[in-house]
């Protein structure tokens, strides 16, 4: 099956799957990152190892989970430990490679808030919290970060400061201690964003087929830096395309059969 | 087999007004049949622990249960908000609740910290997180030994734990497996510990290894088969994912969620009875 069309969110989660490389250990996030990580599974990177917070250590689910726990992530595991094992030896033992990470806001210097909108005390809206983003973002070797692009999403200021990106930017995260490299890449359905390697301050360098500039700059609450020279995203490739398609279309039957009579059941 | 007994009698004996009480299952084996019997038996002034709290704590907050929650991420998993959740905190209804934030590794760190008999835990967590500013309990130390800056809180020691498991023995041997969240660091770090189960069997048959908690630190085994619906037992039964998505229709509304209530859990007797009220699905009280 060939196909010349797509759509801004399939472009999205292919720019983020291509992040992730073969053989990598990557603690995955619910949502759009464990779609990209599963699409980097079932395409370029047969040898990832997929782990999620429930403490299952190389899912390699044929649909994707609805919550972070589904039996099929613990059936397709090479093992499954503890959430205190999974935190303690493996997240904080150094062994994960690449953290994957979604967010409700980020800064320029790509802290995320995942806690509240509005003030803390008296929210707005009061969002899930901080699960197991802040040691990630701090004890993975590097960050990816995969989220829609909005000037509601892309702030000046963040309500709250969940995960550390690279805090206040330049040296800063370095100086706070924290062991992981940070975030490398944000990946939005508009363009492709890199810290600046001095100022840390998240730049334009890679621009999805047929997004204008301005559409860009609309969509970030901060005047955003465009790289001196900044590249056209590869549009999805048919193979990747399909994998996509397929995942989700395998995803959508298998979540309307397990809703299907079930609550039935005594 | 003395302390093998109805869940009635369970919480009865070991879940009381002002407890600090721990429900925890990380998306797999909730105990909803306990959360359920926690609200019908009336307890309140809980202050309730839970990594992950989804619907049964949105539903005991909604029902006035608990006046405290320290959490780590409290959302409908893979459906969206927790609407009871979000009432208390944004608008104290149906009263104020105050919240102890935390991270995921942080709390599971506490409840080894916790079984350990240790007052407090440590991690390399919080750097350059919010959470401390509005978390007076994260605090940081130095390392004696290497000067480093570390996050230290304090343990957590429930005055109950409740899980929910596959098996018990005849003697109140309890055996698990699938994704086992922190279940077995909450069983050891809490004074009481009350454990629904899927079945009671002659023999485990519990492979070398396998996670068996000793009858002799539980309080009370309850067989409650179906007790983690609308969650799953590995071996048993799957997550109703329809119910999860439901939720969010019934909780969105204060009227539409006691009255759900009222009609499915302080009406019913107990969860086989709750079960049968559900038989036309989840809104079928709109039609009775």
């Amino acid at each position: 099956m060939t196909v010349n069309t797509y759509s801004t969110s399939e472009m999205m989660t292919v720019a983020a799957a291509r992040r992730l490389r073969d053989g990598a250990t990557c603690f995955v996030g619910i949502g759009l990152p464990s779609t990209a990580a599963n699409l980097a599974r079932l395409t370029h990177a047969p040898r990832v190892s997929l782990i999620y917070e429930s403490g299952t250590i190389g899912a390699k689910p044929s649909v994707l989970p609805l919550s972070i726990g589904d039996g099929e992530l613990a059936a397709s595991a090479d093992t499954v430990v503890s959430t205190p094992e999974i935190f303690r030896y493996y997240l904080q033992g150094g062994r994960i490679e690449v953290g994957f990470l979604g967010a409700a806001q980020i800064d320029r210097f790509a802290n995320i808030n995942t806690t509240v909108i509005g003030p803390y005390a008296k929210p707005k809206i009061r969002l899930p919290g901080a699960g197991g983003a802040p040691e990630i973002a701090a004890l993975a070797g590097e960050v990816l970060i995969i989220m829609e692009q909005s000037a509601r999403s892309f702030v000046k200021q963040l309500d709250f400061a969940t995960s550390a990106g690279f805090l206040d930017g330049g040296d800063a995260r370095e100086r706070a201690g924290l062991p992981g490299k940070g975030p490398v890449a944000v990946i939005t359905d508009l363009c492709i964003l890199e810290p600046d390697p001095v100022t840390r301050e998240l730049t334009v360098v890679s621009i999805h087929p047929g997004v204008e500039h301005a559409a860009i700059a609309a969509a970030t609450g901060w005047p955003v830096r465009f790289a001196a020279r900044v590249n056209t995203t590869n549009p999805p490739g048919a193979s990747e395309l399909d994998a996509l398609r397929e995942l989700l279309r395998r995803t959508e039957a298998a979540h309307e059969r397990g809703e299907k009579g079930k609550s039935a059941v005594v | 087999m003395s302390h093998i007994v109805s869940l009635r009698q369970a919480i009865a004996e070991n879940v009381r007004d002002g407890d600090i009480l721990a429900l925890e299952g990380f998306t797999h084996l909730i105990p909803f049949a306990a959360g359920h019997e926690v609200i019908r038996q009336g307890r309140r002034n809980l202050s309730l622990v839970r990594m992950t709290p989804d619907l049964i704590y949105d539903q005991m907050i909604g029902m006035g249960c608990a006046t405290r929650l320290t959490f780590s991420w409290g959302g409908n998993p893979g459906a969206g908000s927790l609407y009871r959740f979000r009432d208390a905190i944004e608008n104290d209804w149906p009263h104020p609740l105050q919240i102890e934030e935390r991270s995921h590794a942080d709390i599971a760190s506490a409840y080894v910290a916790g079984a350990a008999n240790l007052p407090f835990s440590v991690i390399r967590g919080y750097a350059g997180s919010d959470l401390p500013k509005y978390n007076d309990k994260i605090r940081f130390i130095t390392c004696p030994f290497t000067q480093e800056r570390l996050a230290a809180t304090p343990a957590i020691r429930p005055d109950v734990t409740v899980i929910h498991a596959q098996k018990a023995d005849r003697r109140g041997n309890v055996l698990l497996w699938g994704i086992l969240g922190v279940q077995k660091e909450a069983v050891l770090a809490a004074k009481r510990v009350v454990v629904t189960v899927e079945e009671i069997v002659d023999e485990l048959h519990a492979p070398h290894n396998a996670c068996v908690l000793p009858r002799w630190v539980i309080s009370a085994v309850a067989p409650v088969p179906g007790g983690a619906f609308p969650s799953y037992a590995l071996g048993y039964y799957e997550r109703d994912n329809r119910f999860y998505k439901t939720w969010n229709s019934i909780a969105r509304d204060r009227d539409t969620f006691t009255q759900w209530m009222q009609r499915h859990v302080l009406n019913t007797a107990d969860f086989a009875e709750f079960r049968r009220t559900l038989e036309g699905g989840p809104h079928e009280e709109r039609h009775a």
